[in-house]
């Protein structure tokens, strides 16, 4: 379903991105895991081609969406949805119309019915009756659900989450890894999430990738990822001090 | 002297590049403003914010910019006896220029700024980035509806402008100093031409494009977090100035 091949991105003479390749299968959760700063969100926005590599390829949908101009672009976009790491809630628009944005944009549908599907959507999340407030009425971990009210707003096929559990509680954390658990049982969604929290990355994925150094260095179930023999993997999962990741 | 020139080279090849950039914007803001489905709502919007709430401020510059002229006017009159001509001079100075240009600067100032921070803070709040992953164009939903909303209101602005400014200056010729009220009017009316009331809108039509594009373009480009939306938001309202002053320098020449 999606499959990148050998993608290189840098931003001035930071080299991010160093020949990442990876493939994710439909209705597959895969969770890239790796340290602050080293591509992992740079890596989803080249996915959903918000960003255009340097080199290498990304097939969505077996279209190669490095070679699509940005109307091409909107045509694939509309079967993705994504959670953005501090939500990018619309400030000038209430949760009601955040939520239902893709809806009131993209579909002739009816107000009502629209209005139906964001109550549906918000309960899902646990956040019913909140449709009037403004996103500067929300808590943090409000806002992120909310943010993942309106990426399945649409039903989309493939869902992008950033960091989706980062500055949440332990409780609000589980509820969303649950959520996300729930959500590709029922929809059979595709997803990838992109985080450093491991306790969700195990609870959520069915495959694991960890990016280190612009490349991803190793692939596989959580079972594999845990008992790998990969010392700078063992080093991250295990958050020790010690080991061959040199701390900044 | 070698590396003042070459800080003068880069600072000319910056400013050519995002002069490039901005000429780019328009075009694209002329192009997603052609496809269809156009946004009536934010269209309406737009045009309140930009219209309807910046004339009590417009309205308030120009009673008093066209007070004083009828004050100076009069008394420069006055010296060589001519001072039935006070209301023909500041209709024509506030229809000619001073509606116009003083119009789209108050109009920079306020709706330069809001725009540039407005879009600014959805760029590094990654809302820009939201939007294109919702298959939504940010030029179209964001710049369009302002680029044609600016279009249409700064005219209309400035016809309230003008038309305030000339009651200041009928205020002080008539009531302050005693011209009788119908040769204030007949000397007013004597000297508007047509031509140059239109030529005053044009000129507005113009500067509100001017303002949009720099505004929007300055808010697409911000970077760095809060203090990244100030620099980008200061820099659109003094380029806005800057613009309006030279393309009001060079439109003159051209229509007059």
């Amino acid at each position: 379903m999606i499959n990148i091949i050998d993608v290189w991105k840098g931003f001035g003479s930071n080299k991010v991105l160093k020949g990442v390749t990876l493939k994710i299968e439909k209705g597959q959760t895969m969770v890239i895991i790796g340290r602050s700063g080293c591509g992992k969100s740079v890596l989803l926005k080249h996915i959903i081609g918000l960003m255009k590599p340097e080199r290498g390829k990304i097939e969505v949908f077996d279209n190669d969406i490095t070679r699509m101009n940005e109307e091409g672009m909107q045509t694939i976009r509309k079967r993705f949805g994504m959670l953005f790491q501090g939500a990018a809630l619309f400030d000038s628009l209430n949760v009601a119309e955040n939520v239902g944005f893709f809806l009131f944009e993209h579909t002739s549908m009816k107000k009502n019915e629209i209005m139906r599907i964001v109550s549906e959507k918000l309960k899902l999340v646990g956040l019913s009756g909140i449709e009037h407030l403004m996103p500067s009425d929300l808590s943090g971990g409000m806002k992120k659900r909310v943010g993942l009210a309106r990426a399945i707003a649409a039903s989309p096929e493939i869902i992008l989450y950033d960091e989706p559990t980062t500055g949440l509680d332990p409780i609000l954390a589980a509820n969303i890894n649950k959520l996300i658990k729930e959500l590709q049982a029922k929809l059979s969604l595709t997803s990838i999430v992109v985080t450093h929290d491991m306790t969700s990355a195990y609870a959520i994925a069915d495959r694991m990738a960890m990016i280190y150094d612009g490349k991803i260095i190793e692939v596989g179930t959580p079972e594999k990822i845990r008992n790998t023999n990969n010392p700078i993997v063992q080093q991250f999962i295990t958050g020790s001090a010690e080991g061959p990741i040199i701390s900044d | 002297m070698g590396y003042l020139v070459e800080r003068i080279g880069k600072k000319i090849i910056v400013g050519l590049d995002e002069l490039g950039r901005m000429a780019s914007l328009l075009q694209q803001i002329i192009v997603q403003g052609a496809k269809k489905p156009f946004n009536a709502k934010h269209f309406v919007q737009q045009m309140v914010k930009i219209g309807v709430d910046t004339l009590p401020i417009v309205s308030l510059m120009s009673i008093f910019v066209g007070m004083v002229l009828g004050y100076l006017a009069y008394l420069q009159f006055k010296i060589v006896g001519l001072e039935m001509y006070t209301g023909s001079l500041v209709a024509a100075s506030l229809t000619m220029e001073l509606g116009p240009v003083l119009t789209a600067i108050i109009v920079s100032g306020r709706i330069g700024s809001s725009t540039a921070a407005e879009i600014g803070t959805m760029k590094v709040t990654e809302q820009i980035d939201a939007l294109r992953t919702m298959a939504t164009d940010p030029i179209k939903y964001l710049a369009v509806p302002r680029f044609y909303a600016a279009l249409i209101m700064l005219p209309i602005l400035t016809v309230f402008a003008d038309i305030i400014g000339m009651f200041g200056g009928y205020m002080i010729g008539v009531w302050k100093f005693g011209i009788r009220h119908q040769i204030y009017i007949q000397k007013s009316i004597d000297f508007l031409d047509p031509i140059d009331i239109i030529n005053g809108l044009v000129k507005t039509i113009i500067f509100g494009g001017l303002m949009i594009t720099i505004s929007c373009y300055k808010g697409f480009t911000a970077s760095g977090g809060a203090e990244g939306v100030g620099q980008a938001t200061t820099s659109a309202v003094v380029l806005s100035i800057m613009t309006v002053l030279v393309s009001d320098y060079l439109l003159t020449m051209i229509l007059y």
